[in-house]
């Protein structure tokens, strides 16, 4: 079975967030990056079901040079080759433009099946998956907590709102969303990373980006609906300040 | 003319699709466009009825023994098919993980783009502003609709209260539409609904939730926390983190995939405050919020908050409450 997983690559959870000169984005030169979170549950339920059923995992990442770090870090875990589908406009891309270079590089392949992770941690639209799913005609299920491969095709678990959950079956080639938190995640081994380095990462070019629909204007932060009332001092003062304020003014101890 | 695809489940509406009623009625009165609702499916008389009393222009009842069940393909043929025929210049969604299923494909088969996600939206002199979250919701973003009509958007659920909503003075008229759907093009078989064994803990009736996140940075710190739990009398709760690293069972998760609480007391401990937890929480009556990032989202629904290192204050707290 060939597996193809997409990934993204995304500013450093911790990193300090400032708007750049554009006002559109945030500044991300000499930033550190790492593997949108999401996306590594969908390369770790790729790299179970190739332990399961055998066959090949293909890591695909769309961006900048520097979205080779993610792809080294998937062939680490144990991905067997990669796609990087290069261009700098893609940096900023939004999840039509994303999917459009991810379908580019992932048609010839023909996999069996397509994971992606539910969203992603800088623009979360949460939909490149699904559309990517269109844009190669397979169908997809999202938000998926279990998989199991069939001859002819796919039995997963979706997850619905409320603590619901569906089972859906499905023909393959398919595209699923993974849900996270499915497995615990493994880390590259040095073994990993030696091998890692000699698995191929070959250069895509993108199609036309596509025009997006839609521009963001300006990016800032969000005002407070809600007036926080911050207690200062030192950790034992601010401690008995706040216990004070929860049971004197809001009373709820 | 705005669209609103409205979402039912055996009969009942969505209470998310009356927050986004209440969207396009705030966008339509800028615009002063008329406003149609359509529900899916099949036996949905009685959401449509429901749908009636809200005031819009029409109830639209889009039936085909193909959408008895949903499936994504089915709704994507069966919503293809309306948007094609109504021409509407804005189709409205709530940002539920039925519409997160089936919505960007609908979008990109009619060749458009889906802003998912928004939380408000403005009127510009350069047309319809969505704002949404970005970066975790560290940021907003003001995002401008281009290009051609329809365009597509997903408001977050509780954006806007469902009661605002404006109601109609008589029931808005409906008008049911066949659609054809090819059988052969629904791809998905999916079976019926089911709920894990039940959950141990029932969040939703605590008066007090003392939760972690990621900020408590491993499971042999939990300890601290329950000693924390016990001197507040709460129970013990987490954001989605935690329970994905196995430090605390799935029952004890607040969110969008966990539990919806409100009690009187909601203490965050190291949680940043991502949107998906902060649906989850956001209700409850007195929220405090310790974080050592003062910009983290957390503290905008937080009324009291401590910025510094939880690791001494949890102590902190612990010796104050003893006092």
């Amino acid at each position: 079975m060939k597996i193809a997983v997409c990934i993204k690559q995304v500013l450093t959870r911790n990193w300090p967030l400032r708007v750049d000169e554009s006002a559109a984005w945030v500044r991300d030169r000499d930033a550190s990056f790492e593997m949108n979170e999401p996306d590594a549950y969908a390369l770790e339920e790729a790299l179970r079901l190739k332990e399961q059923h055998g066959g090949e995992v293909v890591v695909c990442s769309a961006g900048p040079a520097r979205v080779t770090q993610v792809l080294r870090e998937a062939l680490a875990r144990g991905a067997d080759r990669s796609l990087h589908v290069e261009s700098d406009e893609l940096a900023v891309a939004d999840a039509r433009g994303v999917a459009d270079a991810l379908a580019t590089a992932l048609r010839p392949e023909a996999a069996d099946l397509v994971l992606t992770g539910l969203q992603s941690d800088d623009q979360g639209f949460g939909q490149t998956g699904v559309i990517l799913a269109e844009l190669l005609g397979i169908p997809s299920s999202t938000i998926i907590m279990d998989v199991e491969v069939h001859k002819s095709g796919v039995h997963v678990k979706r997850e619905l709102e409320g603590g619901w959950f569906q089972w859906v079956s499905m023909s393959i080639p398919a595209l699923l969303t993974i849900q996270s938190g499915i497995h615990q995640l493994r880390y590259a081994t040095l073994k990993g990373i030696m091998a890692a380095k000699k698995k191929e990462i070959r250069k895509v070019r993108p199609g036309v980006v596509p025009d997006a629909g839609y521009a963001i204007v300006q990016l800032y932060v969000p005002e407070k609906s809600k007036a926080v009332q911050f207690i200062k001092g030192s950790s034992g003062d601010a401690a008995k300040a706040l216990v004070r304020a929860l049971r004197e003014d809001a009373r709820v101890l | 003319m705005i669209l609103v695809v409205a979402e039912q489940h055996d009969g009942m509406v969505n209470r998310s699709s009356w927050e986004v009623v209440a969207v396009a009625q705030q966008i339509a009165r800028s615009k002063s466009d008329p406003i149609k609702v359509a529900v899916v499916g099949v036996d949905v008389e009685a959401a449509a009825t429901e749908l009636t009393k809200a005031d819009v222009a029409e109830v639209l009842v889009v039936e085909n023994d193909q959408l008895a069940v949903y499936t994504p393909d089915g709704f994507v043929e069966a919503l293809t098919a309306l948007v094609q025929a109504e021409s509407p210049q804005l189709v409205l969604f709530s940002h539920t993980y039925q519409t997160r299923d089936f919505a960007p494909k609908l979008a990109t088969r009619l060749g458009r783009a889906l802003v998912t996600d928004c939380i408000s939206s403005k009127m510009t002199p350069d047309g319809l502003v969505l704002v949404r979250p970005m970066f975790q919701g560290k940021f907003v973003a003001d995002v401008s609709l281009r290009g051609a009509a329809p365009h597509f958007a997903s408001f977050q659920i509780g954006a806007v209260r469902a009661d605002a909503a404006a109601l109609g003075k008589s029931a808005a008229p409906t008008r049911r539409i066949e659609v054809a759907i090819d059988g052969m093009a629904i791809r998905q078989k999916p079976e019926a609904p089911f709920k894990e064994a039940k959950q141990a803990v029932d969040l939703t009736q605590a008066e007090r939730i003392l939760a972690v996140g990621r900020g408590i940075k491993g499971q042999e710190h939990l300890s601290m926390v329950q000693e924390l739990a016990r001197a507040l009398d709460a129970e013990i709760a987490a954001s989605r983190p935690i329970c994905d690293a196995g430090w605390l069972p799935m029952d004890r998760q607040v969110g969008s995939s966990g539990q919806t609480v409100a009690p009187r007391l909601y203490l965050a401990l190291g949680i940043s405050g991502a949107i998906q937890h902060l649906v989850g929480m956001k209700g409850s009556r007195t929220i405090v919020a310790v974080n050592r990032d003062v910009d983290a989202p957390i503290f905008e629904v937080a009324d009291y908050g401590i910025v510094g290192d939880l690791f001494e204050i949890v102590p902190a707290l612990i010796a104050a409450l003893g006092e």
